[in-house]
């Protein structure tokens, strides 16, 4: 099975290498792509059964390039306590934000800004909210149309960390980005 | 020389000066309760046959005025109550000036307050009782003890009233002595800073949906709750009624910041934008009794402080002084009943502490030193803050007597945040129905 799987895969990067096909349009990604379960057997000199190698191949890079670019949209960002700026090593965060956002123009986007628990109940509310105000004005400043994106605020009601430490604190006071449309299929930047 | 040190050193140990939440002093400012024993009259609820319950509601509810020096007698002394005429003697031996008689009437129930020193009935007054099952029964009780407490010091207690507070993202009521612990809102909504209309026959709060909400008013005999006017997208926070039950004042957060905003919640109605941010927040809204002034908070200069303007939005200015990079943010502001003073939090080595401004003066005060003690609201009499406290280990909701500095723990099953406390609630007022 084992060695089954390892001439499947050689078979593939050595078909990609001749340029019978299209090939990526940029490097694969770092991660090797797992191995696929496939049960059939080493291809003998098929093409149809490369053919659909290949697509299946294909697909699976465009997937894992797609979870990647998802899971860029998704990283979340941190702040000072009782402050709302953009910290400076959040903004190649948002940068690499923004330039998904421009490449996939039907991706919109919701901010949401969280607290810790120290500060007042109310107030935290109105401090997460400018949170995520800060977040979205900083990806306007980097060419994303505002009209994509949504700002909500949880104040400390939605602690990602429930502990009572400066660990769980910083962990705490976050903006967090989820897709709400257009998040399927995000193409690279260029 | 020796022999006076030792009682001296007594006196200063005992008493209630060990109640004192704090003695500091702080910037110049003699912070803290000063309290001077001894100034308090002495009463007795006098013991006597049958109800039982009510002379334990109405004992509990003297002593939690604060107004009394409480003197504890378990049994009727040889010739001290029941039948026939108090005897004056045996009570003044026990400190007593002032006693508390109450005996069974046709529907209800007698009070009597008797003068000791004077040696005669300063009061008296029947009231009809419903039965101890009925859900007015014990907001009758209460109201009693009330004109009882109106009779010996010149000022009704506030036993007949309620508080809203939020436990585990839910709203609850909860009477004065901890009775009747009622939830208002459904379970699985987020609702956050419950506050009471005037005549408390309403209450307003955030319902916290999807990281937005909306300012809501809920009759407390049920029914759809209303959303107050005004902005519909973002997040409406922080709603106060004016004293005048009609307008509601609440903060409205979205990308451009949060800002103050009126609205006309009796004809629902002419919202009103009040302060205009710019990226700062405006929050937390409190109007002054007469209804021409609104404290709130304000982050115009940094951390968030504590400011006035008139109810307009005009004339708006810092109302507790700070300095700046060194006083901790302050939040959470409520007028006090008189006028005369706002109480606040502010935190202090980035724990919130009770703070009071007078508004006349701008001198701030320093009520609480120990532990976290946050959100404060007044009792209708204006001596009692109700607040939340960390000093039992979770949060619940504590109540400081201005006067004497005592402090008494309201006990609630979950931890409690976000108290309001009602003004005194009339005959008309809804009772819980469980």
């Amino acid at each position: 099975m084992r060695a089954s799987s390892l001439m499947l895969l050689t078979s593939a990067v050595l078909i990609a290498a001749c340029g019978g096909k299209a090939p990526p349009e940029e490097p694969a990604p770092e991660p090797t792509p797992a191995p696929a379960p496939a049960p059939a057997p080493a291809p003998v000199d098929d093409s149809a059964e490369r053919e659909r190698l290949e697509r299946e191949r294909m697909a699976r890079e465009a997937a894992e390039r797609a979870k990647a670019l998802t899971a860029e949209m998704a990283t979340m960002i941190n702040f000072e306590f009782d402050k709302a700026d953009i910290r400076q090593n959040d903004q190649g965060t948002l940068d690499r934000k923004a330039a998904i956002l421009v490449a996939n123009p039907n991706v919109k986007l919701r901010i949401s800004g969280h607290a810790d628990e120290r500060g007042s109940d109310e107030y935290n509310l109105a401090l997460a909210n400018r949170r995520a105000a800060a977040a979205k004005r900083y990806l306007e400043s980097k060419g994303v149309d505002g009209g994509r994106m949504e700002v909500v605020s949880y104040g400390e009601e939605r602690p990602l960390n429930p502990g009572s430490d400066e660990d769980a604190y910083a962990q705490n006071r976050r903006d967090e980005f989820e897709v709400t449309a257009g998040g399927d299929n995000l193409v690279a930047p260029q | 020389m020796k022999r006076l040190c030792v009682p001296l050193v007594l006196l200063l140990a005992a008493g209630p000066l060990s109640a004192q939440d704090t003695t500091q002093f702080r910037e110049g400012v003699r912070v803290g309760v000063d309290y001077v024993p001894g100034t308090r009259p002495g009463l007795v609820v006098l013991p006597g046959p049958g109800l039982d319950s009510v002379r334990a509601m109405v004992r509990r509810d003297l002593d939690y005025s604060d107004r009394f020096e409480m003197i504890q007698v378990d049994d009727a002394p040889p010739g001290g109550a029941g039948t026939g005429p108090v005897n004056y003697g045996i009570y003044k031996t026990l400190g007593a000036q002032l006693a508390v008689e109450l005996v069974e009437a046709a529907s209800g129930v007698t009070a009597r307050l008797h003068d000791l020193t004077a040696s005669k009935v300063r009061n008296q007054q029947t009231v009809g009782l419903p039965g101890g099952t009925d859900p007015g029964y014990r907001l009758q009780v209460h109201q009693l003890a009330d004109e009882i407490t109106r009779w010996a010091s010149g000022t009704p207690g506030v036993a007949a009233t309620r508080f809203l507070f939020v436990s585990g993202g839910r709203v609850y009521e909860v009477d004065s002595d901890g009775s009747n612990l009622l939830p208002l809102t459904p379970d699985g909504v987020t609702a956050l800073s419950p506050t009471w209309s005037p005549d408390g026959q309403r209450f307003a709060y955030t319902k916290l949906e999807g990281g937005r909400g909306g300012a809501l008013v809920q009759a407390l005999a049920g029914g759809a709750p209303q959303v107050a006017p005004g902005p519909a997208s973002g997040l409406n926070i922080t709603p106060v009624f004016a004293p005048d039950g009609r307008t509601l004042a609440y903060a409205h957060s979205d990308e451009s910041g949060t800002d103050i905003y009126t609205a006309n919640v009796a004809d629902r109605c002419c919202a009103q934008r009040l302060t205009v941010g710019r990226y700062a927040d405006n929050l937390s809204p409190t109007f002054s009794p007469d209804g021409r002034r609104i404290a709130f908070v304000s982050t115009r200069a940094g951390p968030p402080q504590i400011y006035v303007m008139a109810a307009d939005g005009t004339d708006q200015e810092l109302l507790a002084p700070f300095d700046y990079g060194a006083t901790g943010p302050s939040n959470a502001p409520e007028w006090s009943p008189d006028g005369a003073n706002v109480v606040f939090h502010r935190d202090v080595s980035r724990s919130p502490q009770l703070f009071l401004v007078d508004v006349a003066g701008r001198r701030v005060r320093q009520l609480t030193s120990a532990g976290r003690n946050e959100d404060p609201t007044w009792a209708p009499d204006g001596r009692h803050i109700a607040f939340i406290s960390d000093r039992s280990g979770r949060r619940q909701i504590w109540i400081i007597d201005m006067e004497t500095g005592r402090v008494r723990q309201l006990q609630t099953p979950g931890a409690a945040r976000l108290p309001s406390w009602s003004r005194r609630l009339g005959r008309t007022a809804v009772v819980p129905n469980p």
